[in-house]
């Protein structure tokens, strides 16, 4: 018998797991085209149009465009993540999970090589995203990149792992659906994503405050614009307490989760 | 190799398995054999640590189901009753997943994958996707990922569920390929009876979660005793079950089901009391057991109909 409990051999099982889920994205462009679409989509669209009519507390010297920029990129990492969860639901409904879970690989694993995968997924997102964004004049420095970069993967650790914790809870993608409705759209539309905050009326603020995706929007704002509203180390500190007990809720609704 | 006491699975009320208490010996091919609904998978899932039973326990190689269901999951290999490997990766692809998640050493890997797939027939399609594959295939991929690991006991739920005729044949042939060439014990679920017939060494007949009757193939059909006879009359039965030849007159399908010791010598004698528009004999099939024992026809999907027209005219 092999010693199934070394940290080795924990990770080849989570290298597998994650491998797994590459190939899978990797086949499924179409994924990956339309769920970059519609971020490009906002960013033109939306971005231009709004951005014709000037809205009056934009800091100096940017526009509306370059703004809402990385409430864009934030926008497409909690989509893409939390939607992630709803992989965990077709995994059940094709036995995938159950032939997982009578293998000798712990709960935790099982989460963590599905997390990674997920967040494999924002980041090539991302990255793309970026990649437009400088073409529109963010200006990017290699240590901005890869501080983006960190906070990208912090972001999209928290929330892919919010969506598989809350996948698994559910047995149809219907239900995954009301996910969308409650989770998904609040936290984008209250991240500041496409308004500053300064300004806000209390009731909104305070609402604000509370989505972990503010601090990943402000931070990414902070490393691409200079300009944000609590400063990239709040933001940081804030982000790293929100993904770990996202990761957490997240281990733990693996290991109570039916397998049958 | 597995002992299973006084195993219980509960839904509310619902009483899925009731009370099972059996043991499985080294290498044997042993069918659970029952209805839709009859338990069977739930005491699959249940041996394989996928569901905790409500009371009761078992041990499987040696190790508990509930207490050491890592152990447990290292000694086993199993075949859902509907595929499950990932559509969008190749034959190869699954595998290689699988063996990692087993912890088969690299070296030996690839060794290993080659030959699973070499003994379910695979290897030429084994770079192709799953989603390609026809539904025999499927099963055949998954029964050669239960075999990755050489697990000690390798659980078949169902394993041609599904399945045309001739893929069905396909799949009891590297079934026993398996049982030949691997050297393990077999658990397996059906509710085909001819297939139970073909590839196990003994049956536990379950009914609503309880064992029924526990033999080799050939001790159920013998324990019914001599031939069967079955008509369509429109005579009172009784009448026939006081003729001094008949042990034994039962109702099924609209047929009155008789056991003779001798159908050959008896049914001519038998057609001289009744008026019979349909008379026909045969030597007890699996199907009769199980008739005689629960007092309903295994069969409830059109599929059943291949396996009884087989045991009919053979």
């Amino acid at each position: 018998m092999q010693n199934t409990t070394s940290i080795q051999d924990h990770l080849a099982k989570v290298y597998a797991l994650w491998l797994r889920e590459f190939k899978v994205f990797l086949r499924e462009r179409s994924r990956l085209v339309a769920s970059t679409f519609t971020p490009i989509l906002w960013l033109f669209v939306i971005g231009s149009g709004l951005g014709s009519a000037a809205p009056s507390e934009l800091p100096p010297g940017v526009d509306y465009q370059q703004f809402i920029f990385p409430g864009i990129v934030s926008m497409s990492i909690i989509f893409t993540s939390v939607f992630y969860g709803s992989y965990i639901i077709w995994d059940r409904k094709f036995d995938f999970l159950k032939s997982v879970m009578v293998a000798p690989v712990s709960r935790a694993t099982v989460f963590v090589g599905k997390t990674l995968g997920g967040m494999t997924n924002s980041l090539i997102q991302a990255a793309i995203l970026i990649a437009i964004g400088v073409a529109i004049g963010i200006p990017f420095t290699p240590l901005s990149l890869a501080q983006a970069a960190a906070v990208v993967l912090l972001m999209s650790f928290g929330l892919t792992s919010l969506g598989l914790a809350l996948g698994s809870y559910m047995y149809s993608l219907e239900g995954f659906q009301m996910i969308v409705s409650f989770v998904v759209f609040p936290l984008f539309f209250l991240s500041g994503a496409l308004f500053p905050l300064d300004n806000l009326p209390e009731w909104l603020s305070v609402l604000t405050a509370a989505d972990p995706a503010t601090y990943g929007v402000d931070a990414l704002r902070n490393l691409t614009l200079g300009t944000g509203t609590y400063g990239v180390e709040l933001d940081l500190a804030i982000l790293v307490g929100y993904t770990a007990a996202l990761g957490a809720f997240g281990v733990y609704s693996f290991a109570k989760m039916k397998a049958v | 190799m597995i002992k299973i006491r006084s195993l219980v699975k509960k839904y509310g009320n619902h009483i899925a398995v009731d009370n099972l208490t059996l043991d499985i010996n080294e290498n044997e091919v042993f069918g659970l054999l029952g209805s839709n609904g009859a338990g069977k998978t739930t005491t699959i899932h249940m041996l394989a640590t996928l569901l905790k039973p409500s009371s009761g326990g078992a041990t499987v190689n040696g190790y508990d189901i509930v207490c050491q269901p890592a152990k447990v999951r290292s000694s086993i290999g199993i075949v859902f009753q509907a595929p499950s490997s990932d559509d969008m990766l190749t034959g190869y692809e699954n595998l290689q997943l699988h063996s990692m998640l087993y912890s088969i050493p690299r070296h030996t890997r690839k060794q290993r994958i080659d030959e699973v797939l070499n003994l379910v027939g695979l290897t030429e399609r084994r770079h192709d996707q799953v989603k390609t594959y026809s539904g025999g295939m499927r099963r055949r991929l998954e029964i050669a990922r239960g075999l990755l690991h050489k697990p000690k006991v390798m659980f078949l739920d169902e394993p041609t569920l599904g399945l045309d005729p001739a893929s069905r044949e396909t799949m009891w042939k590297y079934i026993q390929r398996l049982v030949r060439e691997e050297k393990m014990t077999v658990i397996l679920t059906t509710h085909y009876m001819e297939e139970a017939d073909i590839l196990c060494d003994r049956i536990g007949i379950i009914d609503k979660g309880r064992i029924v009757a526990l033999d080799t193939p050939k001790g159920l059909k013998a324990g019914l005793g001599g031939d069967i006879i079955r008509i369509k009359t429109r005579n009172n039965p009784d009448k026939i079950s006081q003729l001094d030849f008949v042990h034994k007159v039962e109702q099924n399908d609209g047929f009155l089901v008789i056991s003779v010791n001798n159908a050959k010598r008896d049914l001519p004698m038998l057609l001289r009391h009744v008026d019979a528009d349909i008379a026909e004999f045969a030597s007890p099939t699996l199907n009769d057991v199980f008739i005689h024992l629960t007092g309903r026809n295994i069969k409830e999907e059109p599929e059943g109909g291949f396996a009884e027209k087989y045991a009919k005219y053979d």
